[in-house]
Order: C-alpha cells, then sequence, then structure tokens
C-alpha cells in the first residue's frame, strides 16, 4: 500500500501558486486515511466475531450432539470396577448331609408357536401329535389356524424331543430356553423334596418357585443369587434313605399293609436321617393334588409329618417315665391290672389277662392298658398335659416342612379323668409319628428335649430338661426288656441292643367309632440302648399278616420285625459297629402283642 | 519468556490429552477382556452343572443297584450287613520282614574296567 503523505509537496507547491489554502489539502489528506484505517479495524472486529461464533456454535454442538447422544442410547451405570462374581440366576441345589446332590437344575426348552409365521400348520400340528402323544389334534389344529399370534405347545421338553422338532422344519416353531428342576434320584425322599413349579413365564425365561416339601420351605432361600452356589445342605442321608425306602416297601408289601411311614432321627441334634412315607411318587412329575376321596390315599400324602394317628401303646413310656420321675411308683411297684377297668361307660381291657397284679416294668414289657391307666390316674390329667406339652407332642412339629402344619395333634377338648387314662396307652390323643420321634429322642438323650431338622446341624441341640437322666438311663433299659422279653420280641437284632415300644391302635372310622379290623401298628425304638444314638419310628397302615394259623395285626407281629430288618440294613451304614451284648438272655419268648 | 511458558503449558495439556485418550481405551479393553472372562466362567459353570447333573443321575441308587446285581458275579458287591465289620487283627497284613537279606548266590561280578574306550 502506498502511503500518501499529509502535504504531498507538489500539490502543496501547486496549490500556493493557485492561491489556495494548502491545509485544505493536509485535511482532506487526514480524513481519508482516517477512513481507511476504521475500514480496517472493522473488518478485524468482524473476524474475530466470526471466529468466536465458530467457536460457540462447536462447543454447542458437541453438547448437544453428546445430550441426543445420552437421550437417545440407553441408560448404563457407569462403571467404577470390573464386575466381580457374577451372579447366578440359578435356583440352589439341594444335597444331602455328605453333600450328594439331591436336587438340582438343567437347561431345557419351552416349546412354542407363533401361527402366522407358520408354513405348513396342519402338517406340523400332525407331525407335533406324533413326537408329544398327550396332545390333542383337533385342539393344535384350532390354535394354528386361529387369529392367536402365540401359542403355548409344551413347557419343558427334553433335548431329544427339541431335535425331533427341529425336523419337522416349520419356522413358526419357536423354544425358549427354560431352567427346570432336576432330581436326579428320581422317588428317593420325594415328600421331603416336594417339587416346583413355573412361576411367572416368559418367552426368554421362567420363574422355578417350590410348592411342596423343602423347596416350599426355604423357597426364598434357594432363589437368593446372594447365595451364589452354595447348595441348601439337608440332614438326610442318602444312602440311608435309599436303604430304608427300599427295606420298608419290602416290609409294607410283606405285611399287606396300605401304606407305611418310617423316621430314622439322630437324638442329640434332631437331625432327620432319613424320612419314608410310602407310597411316594417322582418330583419331576409331581401327581396333582386329590380333589376327592380320603387325602392319604393319595401318594403326595406324607405319612410321617401329616398322618396324625392315635399311636397306642407307644405313649405308654411316657406315662412310665413321668410316674417315676414324679416318684409316684419306682420299677418294681406292683399295680393292680385286674380287669376289666370301668370307668363310666368306659371299660379299659388288656390284649391278654395278666392277673391280678403285675410290677411297673411288666407292665410296660406286657403292655398293659390297665396297669398303664391306673398309673396315669395317679399323675393326673394337669400334669400329664403339661408333660406332654414340654416333650411337644400338643402343639405341631416346628420340622422345616410346609407339610408339618397340617400335622397338628388333635388334643380332646375337655382333658378329663378318663381322656387321661386313655391317653396314657395313646388312644385319645392323636400325634404324627415325627412327634413320636422327637419325644423319643427326648428319652433316649438323657431327657433333653430336641427339635426335629432336616437341616445338617453340627452340633448337639438340645432344648430344656423334661425328664431327669437317672429316669432316662431307666427307661433305656425298660424299653430294652420290651424287646428282649416283651412284646416286641421280634426286634432283636444281632450285634445292635434295641430297645423299643410296640403300639397297636384301632383305625378311627371317618363318622366317628372304631374299625375292628383295621389298625395303625407302630414301633418306637432306639438303639443302640447302652448310648442312644438314633431312634426309629416305624408305623404301618392296615397292616395283616397270617402266621401260626391265624390272622395278626399286632405291632409286635408286622411293624417290629420290618424294624429290626430296618436296624440290621441301616445301623452299619450309620457306621455303627456290631456289638456282642454281655449277659444277654438265655431263652427268648415270643409273644403276640 | 511468556511465550515459551505459554509453549510449554500448551505442550503438556496436548499430551495429558493424549496419556488420557490411551488410558481411556486400555480401560474399556481391559473391561471388556474382564466382561469375556465372566462370560467364559459362567459358561463353564453352566457346563458343570449339567455334567454334575448327569454324574449324579448316573450315580442314582436305584441304577447303582441294579448295577451290583447285573454285575454279581464279576464284582460281588453287597448290602453293607454287620457281619461285615471285622477286627483289625484278622486283617491279613503281609509277614513281617526283620532284616532284608540279600541273596549273593549267583552273583555276577561287573567292572568298570576300560569303560571309557
Amino acid at each position: 500500500m502506498t502511503r500518501i503523505p499529509l502535504r504531498p509537496l507538489a500539490t502543496i507547491l501547486d496549490a500556493r501558486k493557485k492561491g489556495s489554502d494548502p491545509d485544505a489539502i493536509e485535511r482532506r489528506h487526514t480524513s481519508q486515511r482516517h477512513d481507511a484505517m476504521q475500514t480496517e479495524m472493522k473488518g478485524m472486529a468482524e473476524g474475530r466475531l466470526l471466529v468466536l461464533m465458530f467457536m460457540f456454535l462447536c462447543a454447542f454442538g458437541v453438547i448437544s450432539a453428546r445430550m441426543g447422544l445420552l437421550a437417545g442410547s440407553e441408560a448404563a451405570e457407569p462403571r467404577v470396577a470390573a464386575g466381580g462374581h457374577e451372579i447366578l440366576a440359578q435356583r440352589a441345589d439341594i444335597v444331602d448331609r455328605e453333600g450328594r446332590v439331591l436336587a438340582t437344575n438343567i437347561e431345557t426348552h419351552s416349546l412354542y408357536a407363533q401361527p402366522q409365521e407358520m408354513i405348513e400348520p396342519e402338517r406340523s400340528a400332525k407331525e407335533l401329535v406324533k413326537i408329544f402323544p398327550e396332545l390333542e389334534l383337533e385342539r393344535l389344529n384350532k390354535d394354528f389356524g386361529g387369529k392367536r399370534k402365540f401359542v403355548w405347545i409344551k413347557k419343558k421338553i427334553s433335548p431329544e424331543q427339541k431335535q425331533l422338532v427341529h425336523d419337522i422344519g416349520e419356522p413358526g416353531l419357536l423354544f425358549g430356553p427354560r431352567e427346570a428342576r432336576l432330581y436326579p434320584n428320581g422317588k428317593m425322599a420325594s415328600h421331603v423334596l416336594g417339587g416346583t413349579n413355573f412361576g411367572r413365564e416368559g418367552v426368554h425365561a421362567a420363574e422355578v418357585i417350590g410348592i411342596a416339601g423343602v423347596e416350599k420351605t426355604f423357597d426364598t432361600y434357594l432363589r437368593n443369587p446372594a447365595n451364589g452356589t452354595a447348595p441348601l445342605q439337608l440332614s438326610l442321608d442318602m444312602t440311608v434313605q435309599t436303604a430304608v425306602e427300599r427295606v420298608l416297601y419290602g416290609g409294607m408289601k410283606l405285611m399287606n399293609a396300605k401304606g407305611a411311614a418310617s423316621i430314622l432321627m439322630d437324638v442329640h441334634t434332631g437331625e432327620v436321617i432319613s424320612v419314608v412315607s410310602l407310597p411316594d411318587f417322582d418330583p419331576n412329575d409331581r401327581p396333582v393334588a386329590p380333589t376327592e376321596g380320603s387325602p392319604d390315599d393319595s401318594p403326595l400324602f406324607n405319612r410321617a409329618l401329616q398322618g396324625v394317628y392315635e399311636l397306642g401303646s407307644t405313649f405308654k413310656v411316657f406315662t412310665i417315665a413321668q410316674a417315676i420321675d414324679l416318684r409316684l411308683v419306682n420299677q418294681n411297684t406292683m399295680i393292680n391290672t385286674r380287669g376289666p377297668l370301668k370307668w363310666g361307660k368306659h371299660r379299659i381291657r388288656d390284649f391278654h389277662n395278666y392277673g391280678n397284679t403285675l410290677d411297673v416294668e411288666t407292665v410296660l414289657t406286657k403292655s398293659s392298658n390297665i396297669g398303664t391307666a391306673r398309673i396315669a390316674q395317679m399323675i393326673g390329667a394337669k400334669r400329664q398335659k403339661a408333660f406332654l406339652g414340654a416333650l411337644g407332642m400338643l402343639e405341631t412339629t416346628a420340622i422345616e416342612m410346609p407339610e408339618a402344619s397340617g400335622g397338628k395333634p388333635l388334643v380332646p377338648k375337655n382333658w378329663s379323668e378318663i381322656s387321661t387314662m386313655t391317653i396314657s396307652y395313646g388312644h385319645g390323643l392323636s400325634t404324627t409319628p415325627m412327634h413320636l420321634a422327637a419325644a423319643y429322642a427326648a428319652i433316649a438323650n438323657g431327657g433333653r428335649k430336641v427339635t426335629p431338622t432336616l437341616v445338617k446341624q453340627s452340633a448337639p441341640n438340645y432344648g430344656p430338661q423334661v425328664l431327669s437322666p437317672q429316669v432316662a438311663k431307666l427307661m433305656q433299659g425298660m424299653m430294652r426288656k420290651v424287646v428282649t422279653d416283651g412284646t416286641a420280641s421280634f426286634g432283636e437284632v444281632a450285634g445292635y441292643s434295641v430297645g423299643g415300644k410296640t403300639g397297636t391302635a384301632d383305625k378311627p372310622k371317618p363318622r366317628g367309632g372304631y374299625y375292628k379290623d383295621k389298625v395303625i401298628s407302630t414301633f418306637a425304638s432306639v438303639f443302640p440302648t447302652n448310648k442312644p444314638r438314633y431312634v426309629l419310628i416305624v408305623t404301618l397302615d392296615e397292616p395283616e399278616v397270617f402266621t401260626y394259623g391265624e390272622k395278626r395285626r399286632s405291632a409286635g407281629w408286622t411293624a417290629v420285625p420290618v424294624a429290626a430288618e430296618l436296624i440290621n440294613r441301616v445301623a452299619p451304614l450309620l457306621g455303627l459297629r456290631p456289638e456282642i451284648e454281655q449277659g444277654k438272655l438265655a431263652g427268648i419268648t415270643l409273644t403276640s402283642n | 519468556m511468556r511465550t515459551i511458558i505459554v509453549l510449554l503449558t500448551a505442550l503438556c495439556v496436548i499430551g495429558s490429552a493424549f496419556w488420557a485418550y490411551h488410558e481411556n481405551y486400555k480401560t474399556q479393553e481391559a473391561y471388556s477382556q474382564s466382561d469375556r472372562l465372566q462370560r467364559d466362567i459362567g459358561d463353564a459353570r453352566a457346563r458343570l452343572a449339567v455334567l454334575r447333573a448327569e454324574w449324579a443321575y448316573l450315580n442314582r441308587p436305584d441304577r447303582l443297584r441294579e448295577l451290583a446285581e447285573l454285575n454279581y458275579e464279576r464284582i460281588g458287591l453287597l448290602p453293607l450287613a454287620p457281619e461285615h465289620f471285622g477286627a483289625v487283627d484278622e486283617v491279613g497284613y503281609p509277614a513281617a520282614v526283620d532284616e532284608i537279606e540279600f541273596d549273593l548266590d549267583g552273583s555276577v561280578a561287573v567292572s568298570s574296567d576300560g569303560a571309557s574306550q
């Protein structure tokens, strides 16, 4: 740019010649120069504004783009750390006391159809019926031909069935993943495990919920993902449970019984090592609950926990234990057993006539109703009720099964003196075999109450002392006598000293009164009696055998031999070494009660 | 002097931005790797669960009993009974050997002469 001087010499001289004012020239030039400067400044300012504008545009652009991105994308928590243990969505396993699997999960599939996607609905329906014979062809045709857009076909199919459905080649048949509960041991411990069902269902997942047994009681625990892979450990022993089920089934068939139950309990911890109720079912394919008929005809009925029966003479042990504990009698006190014992319109009889008097020990070993009733009269209603209450016989058992609430004992409304007398030998008060097991465990462990449990315990679990240890010891000896020279002579097992008490109770009719030819026979046993560790209760429902020329239903001929075989089979499995008993009586007499 | 400080600061900013950018990508890579590993662990666990279920199914007592009965002649397995218990002194241990005696009869003399040749 050429710079023009404010007072160019040539122009000044020219102006002087002409006589005009040379200052005017200077002013003109000054103003021209100012104009140029102004234009330049304006341009610069505009440029700066443009740059600034561009910067703001960029900044706002970035912010709005980010906002748009955030709004458009799915929300995610900012990650501060890598994920730790992955949370298992699976239901926890159930294992036995040795860690063997009783219930676990497998992946299966559900089958559904989207009819609008189907190419050959009729052929597919035919093929499906071939694979799943329980499906109905008409029903499928109706579903596939109608307006429905979604049809469930099967909730659970095996991998083989899935392959067969694949082979149909129909694009409208689809699979959803399903986690299914598997009980690998089939019918074993079916009543304890109960069963599961699908809860809320979606295409891609379904809730598995427990509907019975421990699956229901521990449902929250089993479903809680926070437990990770920790299984639920039960007190059951799979080997023992299997052996007991097999022997008991054989016993039930031999004794022509319609049902049977057994409980094997640790007397110190209250752990149930085995609990069986026959007939049983397969929890993988749980039958539907019956809507009519007697509930105990269904295999779902758990006789050990829900069967509220009068358990007969097994109660005599409690009566005599209490009487000795209260120092009303000792084992040698003579009791009047002259029969029949009349009380109002009631008559109490014995199975045999045992003469006019018997000592307390023989009242138990020979199972005299009259003798026990007389002892109960000494105790009185109030004390008897308190003692049976302390043993837990008047409440539902605390065992962790929803079915246990159905086993509420039937207690007489008015606990009168005649009730006291009949309850003393096990009539008039109905309880479940589980109650009996817990009460016998209290006598076997030295008089401390135990709470039956299905969860593995690490230490003895004693409740309050309900009986003095000396009396408990005495009762163990007397129960041993019942086996050696009493009503349970078939209960002798070589190598193990078994003690117990038989009980035969007539079955009540649904409309009152008792059947003449239907009984519940029970044997409550404790072994080994020199240092009791286990209680075994065996109950047979309506047993009947034909031996030595007559039909026999009493526990000594039915439940006792079964229990003896059970102990013979199970004691080695429990790690009990057979012992040669000292001072064994030479001659064993067979009696029939 | 001022220009140098400004320049150095600018370089610092650029350098740290570059570093942060790299760290960000390395972290994301580590995250995705850990996710992959977790997924693998999950798959392995699922497989393990299936294998356990299968093992439990194959070892179910009914099946084992049937197998034991089928192969009774070969393996002779019986249910455990009280008479199977024995005392320790009934176990037929091999007779104790007091002193190890070497049988030196008929020994062969071995020498290493000429081994280097």
